[in-house]
């Protein structure tokens, strides 16, 4: 090994071992705890079960499991469309007020997440804020509920993590050179051209992260749906609390981690694979190139 | 202005306070190469953005082909730009940048594939098509940059200082292909350069611009032969001024009183009167340096100054030689003909001659005290210092 690369272990030893120490060994453990049995103190008991998985597959999640990924996927959607123009503006501001725009979008963070969906609980109430508005332009009525259904988490969801796909994009925007875009509209496209087709691109790596930095927190959630979601618009986190929680399940209450931890690993692998695969179609576009180059000197 | 191609009309761009572009009116021909010339913030970049389409003039027009195009968007004008970063899309490739503007106007694919490889057959750049503009060179970014933005045939082609990021020999290369480029397309070129090398070498014409304003608009010869202003003079090429007084007048030549200098003959192409104050730009190269007095047969009627040589600069095809003369220290330039070693060369401290013909000196109109800054100034010696 080089000295570079003892540098290199040196540098990222001690956040591997915190890493290892604290999230990959308790994970495992979660994991494990899953093929045990339920114990009466609410921890689990000694011995091999695969009982308790069959007991999860028995219950009838399809729904939720199905509600947690559309609402997580919509969230996702909505937040990357709305951060799209939202990261472009900020990107093209002059140099000096581009932090303090970024740290307007940051300010939400210095109230507590809790304290913020609970205030929407307040906006979303048949005697609030938003209620009256909506019933004085006449989209509304008085026996209309806002709270409390799929739409009041999506609603939330997408304001609370909306700054966590601005930053990522914005970051993108910010290296983004914006010639391009002159360059693009002088060759004679329209803005929104420009903008879908050189801009979307050049940002592209800013887009997945944002999806990722959404979608995420987004299937995990637990207090949105908690505080303002209903009786029929759980998410599986609110299950994994109860089986915590009131049931005393440990064990199906990891199983249900252990689903959940796996529902979002996938659409990682995904993003990872289509990533690599982009670069790898790069290197085949060049090899292609070299190629017709030899037949060309050949014939 | 009828039978012009392109006409800026009275086009004048602020940006708050500073007028970027004051006033401008310059009419181009169909197929010429064009360039305007000037220091960092003269206002040209800002004049061809207009032409652009990125940026609106506060007041005039700007007339294309007949057309008034000052509030066409980009998209809507057939000009396309060449960029000083070359701005190639990095997401495509060579071939689909090239492309993109055919596309675009939703050329027929058959069309589009002929003409793409008809360009990268003329940049020579036919086997890299299928590669991402980070795969090349600069030279190499800079023809496709060319490529992409004539394979459409636009109307006008703007080139911002294309030259700029490419080292010395990679220019001089550029600079035979552009020259070559525009002979073979016929297209109408724009081009923006600080460099008084690269737009003397290509252009018909050149508008010389300074703090907005045009100072000088005539073909590479004139401007350097017969510079309008001390900007002109000072920016374009070196030169020495003499600042003086008109003492007598014979024939169309005339004797200029200089105040710590001496007389100087020059030809009176002003048809000034004795006593009017003139400014005489005499530039380097015209001088002559030697040891010994200039033979007889060139004539009484040339300038010949005694001096004594304070700086030798070797340059290879020349050396520069600072002469001091009175109060004035003179800047000359000789040129090597044939090289002997047992030569006696001049060298520092030296009486030598200084002479040139009255016709060599050319009278400034517009003389500002700011352009001598432009000059360059004579070497300190420790000497002059003690």
């Amino acid at each position: 090994m080089t000295g570079r690369r003892w540098t290199e272990w040196g540098v990222s030893l001690p956040s591997l071992a915190w890493l290892t120490l604290f999230f990959v060994i308790p994970t495992i453990i979660v994991f494990g705890i899953a093929f045990h049995a339920p114990s009466a103190d609410g921890g689990y008991a000694p011995g091999f079960t695969m009982e308790t998985w069959k007991a999860v597959v028995r219950t009838p999640y399809k729904e939720i499991v199905w509600r947690t990924i559309w609402i997580s996927a919509v969230t996702t959607f909505l937040c990357v469309v709305l951060s799209l123009p939202c990261a472009y503006s900020i990107a093209r501001l002059p140099t000096k007020w581009r932090a303090a725009v970024a740290g307007l979008i940051m300010l939400p963070f210095w109230t507590s997440f809790i304290v913020r969906v609970f205030a929407w609980r307040t906006l979303l109430n048949p005697e609030g804020f938003l209620q009256h508005i909506l019933i004085v332009l006449g989209v509304a009525d008085a026996n209309t509920t806002l709270n409390y259904n799929s739409g009041a988490i999506l609603v939330v969801s997408v304001y609370s993590f909306l700054p966590f796909a601005i930053m990522p994009i914005y970051t993108a925007a910010e290296k983004f050179d914006f010639s391009l875009m002159e360059a693009a509209r002088d060759l004679g496209a329209r803005s929104f051209f420009a903008f879908r087709r050189i801009f979307l691109p050049g940002v592209r790596r800013g887009v997945v992260s944002a999806i990722l930095m959404v979608f995420i927190p987004a299937i995990g959630s637990y207090v949105i749906p908690d505080l303002v979601g209903g009786k029929n618009s759980e998410l599986i986190g609110n299950k994994i609390y109860q089986r915590t929680f009131p049931d005393r399940n440990l064990p199906h209450a990891s199983a249900l981690s252990a689903v959940m931890g796996f529902s979002v690993l996938v659409p990682l692998a995904c993003v990872a694979w289509w990533l690599k695969r982009q670069d790898a179609r790069e290197a085949k576009r060049l090899a292609e190139a070299t190629a017709r180059k030899m037949a060309g000197g050949a014939a | 202005m009828a039978g012009e191609f392109l006409v800026f009309d009275h086009v004048t761009k602020r940006f708050g306070a500073l007028t970027a572009v004051d006033d401008v009116s310059i009419s181009i021909k169909k197929g010429e190469f064009f360039s305007l010339l000037g220091p960092s913030g003269c206002g040209k970049t800002t004049l061809l953005r207009m032409l652009g389409g990125f940026e609106r003039p506060d007041t005039g027009r700007i007339y294309l082909d007949g057309k008034d195009i000052t509030d066409a968007p980009p998209n809507m004008r057939r000009v396309h730009t060449v960029f000083q970063n070359y701005a190639l899309f990095p997401t495509m490739t060579i071939w689909d940048n090239i492309a993109f503007s055919l596309r675009l106007a939703r050329r027929p694919k058959a069309e589009v594939e002929e003409s793409v490889d008809a360009i990268l057959e003329m940049i020579r750049m036919g086997d890299h098509a299928w590669k991402y503009p980070s795969q090349l060179s600069g030279g190499q970014k800079q023809r496709v940059a060319i490529a992409r933005a004539l394979v459409d045939r636009p109307q006008v082609l703007l080139l911002d200082e294309p030259l700029a990021a490419l080292d010395l020999k990679l220019r001089q290369h550029m600079l035979l292909e552009l020259d070559t480029i525009h002979d073979q397309v016929g297209i109408t070129f724009m081009y923006v350069t600080h460099d008084q090398g690269e737009a003397m070498s290509l252009s018909d014409r050149i508008a010389v611009m300074n703090r907005g304003k045009v100072e000088q608009l005539d073909t590479p010869a004139k401007i350097y032969e017969a510079p309008v202003s001390s900007f002109v003079a000072a920016f374009i090429g070196d030169t020495n001024f003499f600042a003086g007084e008109i003492a007598s007048i014979e024939g169309d030549y005339c004797t200029i009183q200089c105040p710590g200098f001496a007389s100087i003959k020059a030809f009176n192409d002003k048809n000034l009167s004795v006593g009017q104050k003139v400014h005489l730009s005499v530039r380097p190269e015209k001088i002559r340096v030697t040891l010994n007095p200039p033979p007889p047969e060139k004539g009484a009627g040339i300038n010949v100054f005694q001096s004594t040589v304070t700086d030798v600069i070797y340059q290879g095809v020349y050396t520069k030689y600072w002469l001091k003369s009175g109060d004035r220290s003179v800047s000359v330039l000789k040129p090597h003909s044939r090289f002997l070693l047992d030569q006696e060369s001049i060298t520092w401290n030296d009486r030598a001659y200084m002479w040139w013909h009255p016709d060599d000196g050319y009278m400034i109109e517009n003389f500002s005290e700011l352009d001598e800054q432009l000059v360059k100034a004579p070497p300190q010696t420790p000497k002059e210092h003690a």
